[in-house]
C-alpha cells in the first residue's frame, strides 16, 4: 500500500483537485484506492456527493473506538473508496495531542487496510499542525502545489527543511507547479526552469483552467467527466509521474465499460 | 441463492458486480410490469439515472452427464463477451472458487491469448491450476458437456439520492436460453450496495419487492435457464430409480425395471459413440449387464416368451461393448502402472501405451459402428414395444413384486453360500470367476428391489456382499489382464512394434498383475468368511423375510 499526501502549508492552491483527480486516475489504472477527506471543509467528500459526517466524529475514528473500515463509503468510481470529511476534523490536533505517539497514529489507523487498498490519498488541511506531523509521518510521497511565484519556492525550501529535521520515516516530495497562468510571464519562466533544476518538482504543471472550477459544480473529478480535456491530460501525466516515483508498477489500465 | 452473474470488464480487471448483492428479484412480465417502469421506483425519494450501463454475454453452463458439480453444490459457467471468456466455478450461495480466462488479453498474466477449450471436453484440456485442481477430484474422468446456453443482455442502472449520489445498484438481466430449448427467462433483477450505503440498498430492495409483477429470485442463473427449457438439474443417475410398490403384480415391477434400465441404456449411447468420456460406455454396459440378469432370473414372469426372444439381442450388445470397456480399464490404470515400474522405466513401457491406444481406437469404431447397425436400431424399436404391450396386458396378480423379490433373492442367495463354500485353496480361478457372476447376480437383484426396503437394512445386506464382489472383481480383472497382455505382447511382436525393452516392462506389469491376483485369493477367504457368517447371512435373510411378509 502506497500513501501519497496533497499538503501545502498555504490553502487554495489545488490541493484537493490533485487529491481528487489523481485518486481517481489511480483507480482507473486498477489499483483500488482510498481517499481520505482530512480537511473539515470536506471539499473532496462534496465534490464525490458524499455527506462530510462520520460517526462518532475525527475523535472516535482517531481514538479507534470506530474502525476507519466503518466510515468508508463508496464513490460512484469503481475502485475508488472515500472516508469523508467530518466537522470535528478541525479539532484534530487535540484529539491526536490526547494520545500518544500523535505523529504516528495516522500511519498506524491506515496500516491495518493494506491487504483491501493498493493507494491512499490524503487530502490534507492547510496549515502546519501535529495532524499535517503525522500525515509527513504516514505518507510515502508528498504531492505539494505550488504557485509558480518566487515565494512558494521558498515556502518548498521551507517544507523540504521542516522534513528534513522529522523524527521518524520521511516522505519523499513531488511538487508541482498548480494554477498555471501561462498568460504571466513569471509562472512561465519559474514553471520551465524549476523542474529542470530540481530533482523534487514535477515537470507536468496544472493549468488554471475554469473546467477545473467546474469540478465543483459537475461534482465529480475532470478527469472523470471531461476525460480528454487539456486539464485532465495534465492531471494524467501527473499521476504517471507519481506513480513512477512511488514505484508503482503500471497496470494495464482503464476498466470502464462502453 | 445467487444468480452468479459475472461481468468481464476491460483488460485485466474482472468486476464481480453482484458482490454485495442485497436481494435479487424477477419480473414477471405477464403481469405487465416493465422493467423500465418499475425501476423508476415511483413514489420514492430515490431517483434512478438513465445513464445506464449495458452489454450482452454469452453465458454457458457446463456439468458431466451426471450431473457431478450440481450434485456437489457447484456451478460451471463460462461467460463470454467481445472475444473475452471467462470461465468460474461457483459455490452453493454463488461464491466465486475458482476461475479461469481465455482469449484476447493483454499481457501475459491471466491467461492471455490461450483459446479456451471446446466443449464437450476432459478435464485435461483446462490448463493447470486452481480451477482444474478444484474440479478435479469432482469431475474425475467425466466430460464437461454445455447443460445450458444462454445469451444475457445486462444493464445496470444507478440508484441515486438527493445529492444523486449513487447509494445502490440495480442490475438487470434479460436472459434468453439458447439450449436445450430456446425460452425466454422473467428479467432478473439484483439490488447490490455500495459500501456504506447498505441501509440504503436495503431500502431499495423493499421498495423493489412491493413494486407490481416483481417477485423474489429464487432459482441460480442455470436452474433458472433450464427451468425455462425444461429441464431439471440432476435429471441423470446410473443408479436405479424405480419405485416398485410391494403388492404390485410381480410382471409389472419387472417391465418397470427394465424400462428404466433401457432409459438408462439409450441415454448413454449418444455419448458412447461419440466417445465422449468412458463412463458412458461403463454406464451402458452396466445397463445391459442389469438387463441381461434380469431376464434371466425373473424374466420368466413377462408373457409371451420376451425373455428368451432378447436375451440374445442383449448378449450380443454386451459382447459388442466388452472390448472397448477391457481397454479403458488399461488405459485408465496405465499411470498408476507406469509409476509402479521397478526394474523398467514409465519410457520403456511407452509403446504399450502406443499399442492399448491403437487398439482402443479400433475396438471403439467397432463399437460405434454396432451401435449404428440395423440390429441395435431393431432392438430400439422392438424391445420398448415388447415392453410396452407387456404392461398393457394384464396378467396374473401373483406373485406380488415382494414375493418375486424374496424368492428370487433367496435363491441367487443360497448359490452363493454354495458356491462359495465349495472354494477351496486348490480350486481353478474359473471358481472364483463363476462365483463372482453368482455374487453380482444377487447384488443386480438387491438394488433391483431395493425400493421395497428399508434403505438402512438394505445397506447392512449390500456392504458384506459389496467386500466379497471386490475381492473377487480384483482376482478376476488382473487374471484378464494378465492373460491380455500376454496377447497384447504377441501382437506387438506381429507387428514389430515391441522393443525388447517394451517386453521386459510389460513382463515387469504382468508379475504385477499376478502378485496383486495372488493377494485378492489371500483375502478371499476372509472375505467369503465374513458374508457367509450367521449374522451376514441373516441381515440378507431380514430384507427378503420383511419383503415376502
Amino acid at each position: 500500500m502506497k500513501i501519497f499526501a496533497t499538503y501545502n502549508i498555504k490553502g487554495g492552491v489545488g490541493k484537493t483537485a490533485a487529491a481528487v483527480n489523481l485518486s481517481y486516475l489511480a483507480a482507473q489504472d486498477g489499483y483500488r484506492v482510498l481517499l481520505w477527506d482530512l480537511d473539515a471543509q470536506a471539499a473532496a467528500s462534496f465534490l464525490f456527493r458524499i455527506k462530510p459526517r462520520v460517526k462518532g466524529g475525527g475523535k472516535a475514528l482517531i481514538r479507534g473506538t470506530r474502525t476507519i473500515d466503518d466510515a468508508i463509503k463508496a464513490t460512484d468510481f469503481d475502485g475508488l473508496d472515500l472516508l469523508p470529511a467530518d466537522f470535528t476534523y478541525r479539532n484534530l490536533d487535540l484529539v491526536l495531542d490526547a494520545g500518544k505517539k500523535p505523529q504516528q497514529r495516522l500511519g498506524s489507523l491506515l496500516a491495518p487496510l493494506s491487504g483491501e487498498y493498493d493507494v491512499v490519498f490524503l487530502d490534507c488541511p492547510p496549515g502546519i499542525s501535529l495532524l499535517s506531523e503525522s500525515v509527513l509521518n504516514a505518507a510515502d510521497t508528498l504531492l505539494v502545489p505550488l504557485i509558480p511565484t518566487t515565494l512558494s519556492v521558498r515556502t518548498l525550501d521551507q517544507l523540504t527543511d521542516f522534513i528534513g529535521g522529522l523524527d521518524g520515516s520521511r516522505p519523499q516530495i513531488l511538487a508541482f507547479f498548480s494554477m498555471l497562468d501561462r498568460r504571466k510571464r513569471l509562472h512561465r519562466e519559474i514553471s520551465e526552469q524549476l523542474p529542470a533544476k530540481r530533482q523534487d518538482v514535477a515537470a507536468t504543471a496544472i493549468p488554471a483552467i475554469s473546467l477545473i472550477e467546474q469540478m465543483s459544480v459537475q461534482r465529480a473529478p475532470v478527469t472523470a467527466f471531461a476525460p480528454r480535456s487539456a486539464a485532465a491530460r495534465r492531471y494524467a501525466e501527473l499521476w504517471a509521474e507519481a506513480r513512477e516515483r512511488a514505484g508503482l508498477p503500471q497496470l494495464s489500465g482503464s476498466s470502464s465499460m462502453p | 441463492m445467487s444468480f452468479g452473474l459475472f461481468l468481464v470488464i476491460g483488460n485485466l480487471r474482472e468486476v464481480f458486480i453482484l458482490q454485495s448483492v442485497v436481494r435479487q428479484f424477477l419480473l414477471n412480465g405477464d403481469n405487465g410490469a416493465e422493467p423500465d417502469q418499475v425501476l423508476k421506483l415511483p413514489g420514492s425519494a430515490f431517483a434512478v439515472s438513465d445513464a445506464s450501463r449495458s452489454m450482452t454475454l454469452r453465458r454457458l453452463w457446463l456439468d458431466t452427464f451426471d450431473w457431478r458439480l450440481y450434485r456437489s453444490g457447484l456451478a460451471l459457467e463460462q461467460v463470454s463477451r467481445a472475444g473475452v471468456t471467462e470461465l468460474a466455478l461457483t459455490g452453493r450461495d454463488g461464491e466465486m472458487l475458482a476461475s479461469d480466462r481465455f482469449g484476447r488479453v493483454a499481457g501475459g498474466a491471466g491467461g492471455g491469448g490461450r483459446s479456451r477449450p471446446s466443449w464437450p471436453a476432459l478435464l485435461e484440456a483446462l490448463p493447470l491450476g486452481p480451477l482444474r485442481d478444484r474440479l478435479g477430484p469432482v469431475v474425475g474422468v467425466r466430460a464437461l458437456l454445455p447443460v445450458a446456453r444462454a445469451v444475457s443482455t445486462v444493464r445496470e442502472a444507478r440508484v441515486l439520492n438527493s445529492d444523486e449520489k449513487t447509494v445502490a445498484r440495480i442490475t438487470v438481466d434479460r436472459m434468453s436460453v439458447t439450449f436445450p430449448a430456446a425460452a425466454a427467462v422473467p428479467a432478473h433483477l439484483a439490488v447490490s450496495a455500495l459500501r456504506g450505503y447498505q441501509g440504503q440498498a436495503v431500502k431499495v430492495a423493499d421498495l423493489l419487492a412491493e413494486a407490481p409483477g416483481v417477485a423474489e429470485a429464487s432459482q441460480s442463473g442455470l436452474e433458472a435457464a433450464l427451468a425455462a427449457a425444461g429441464r431439471r438439474p440432476g435429471d441423470y443417475s446410473g443408479k436405479i430409480s424405480v419405485r416398485l410398490a410391494p403388492r404390485m403384480p410381480a410382471g409389472a415391477a419387472m417391465v418397470a425395471l427394465l424400462t428404466g434400465l433401457f432409459d438408462t441404456l439409450l441415454a448413454n449411447v449418444h455419448g458412447t459413440v461419440r466417445d465422449l468420456d468412458t463412463e458412458f460406455l461403463h454406464d451402458l454396459r452396466i445397463a445391459v449387464r442389469r438387463t441381461r440378469s434380469a431376464l434371466k432370473l425373473a424374466g420368466d414372469v413377462l408373457p409371451g416368451g420376451i425373455a428368451a426372444r432378447f436375451r440374445p439381442e442383449f448378449k450380443w450388445l454386451g459382447d459388442l461393448t466388452t472390448p472397448t470397456r477391457d481397454l479403458d480399464v488399461y488405459l485408465l490404470g496405465y499411470p498408476d502402472m507406469a509409476a509402479g515400474l521397478v526394474a523398467a522405466t514409465a519410457e520403456e513401457l511407452q509403446p504399450f501405451h502406443a499399442h492399448l491406444e491403437r487398439s482402443r481406437a479400433a475396438a471403439q469404431r467397432q463399437l460405434a459402428r454396432g451401435l449404428r447397425s440395423a440390429r441395435f436400431a431393431r432392438l430400439r424399436r422392438d424391445w420398448p414395444d415388447a415392453l410396452a404391450s407387456a404392461a398393457a396386458r394384464p396378467g396374473p396378480t401373483r406373485p406380488s413384486a415382494a414375493r418375486l423379490a424374496a424368492t428370487r433373492i433367496a435363491r441367487a442367495h443360497r448359490r452363493v453360500l454354495r458356491d462359495g463354500g465349495a472354494i477351496t485353496p486348490a480350486s481353478p480361478p474359473e471358481s472364483l470367476h463363476e462365483l463372482r457372476k453368482r455374487c453380482k447376480e444377487l447384488r443386480y437383484l438387491l438394488e433391483f428391489f431395493g425400493s421395497l426396503y428399508d434403505p438402512g437394512e438394505h445397506w447392512r445386506a449390500v456392504r458384506e456382499l459389496k467386500a466379497l464382489q471386490d475381492c473377487l472383481g480384483e482376482f478376476q480383472d488382473t487374471q484378464v489382464q494378465r492373460e491380455e497382455i500376454r496377447d497384447f505382447a504377441a501382437q506387438m511382436m506381429d507387428q514389430r512394434a515391441a522393443p525388447a525393452a517394451t517386453l521386459l516392462a510389460m513382463g515387469e506389469i504382468a508379475a504385477g498383475l499376478a502378485a496383486r491376483q495372488q493377494r485378492a485369493r489371500g483375502e478371499f477367504t476372509g472375505r467369503f468368511r465374513d458374508f457367509a457368517s450367521p449374522a451376514g447371512q441373516s441381515r440378507i435373510r431380514a430384507l427378503t423375510g420383511v419383503a415376502a411378509a
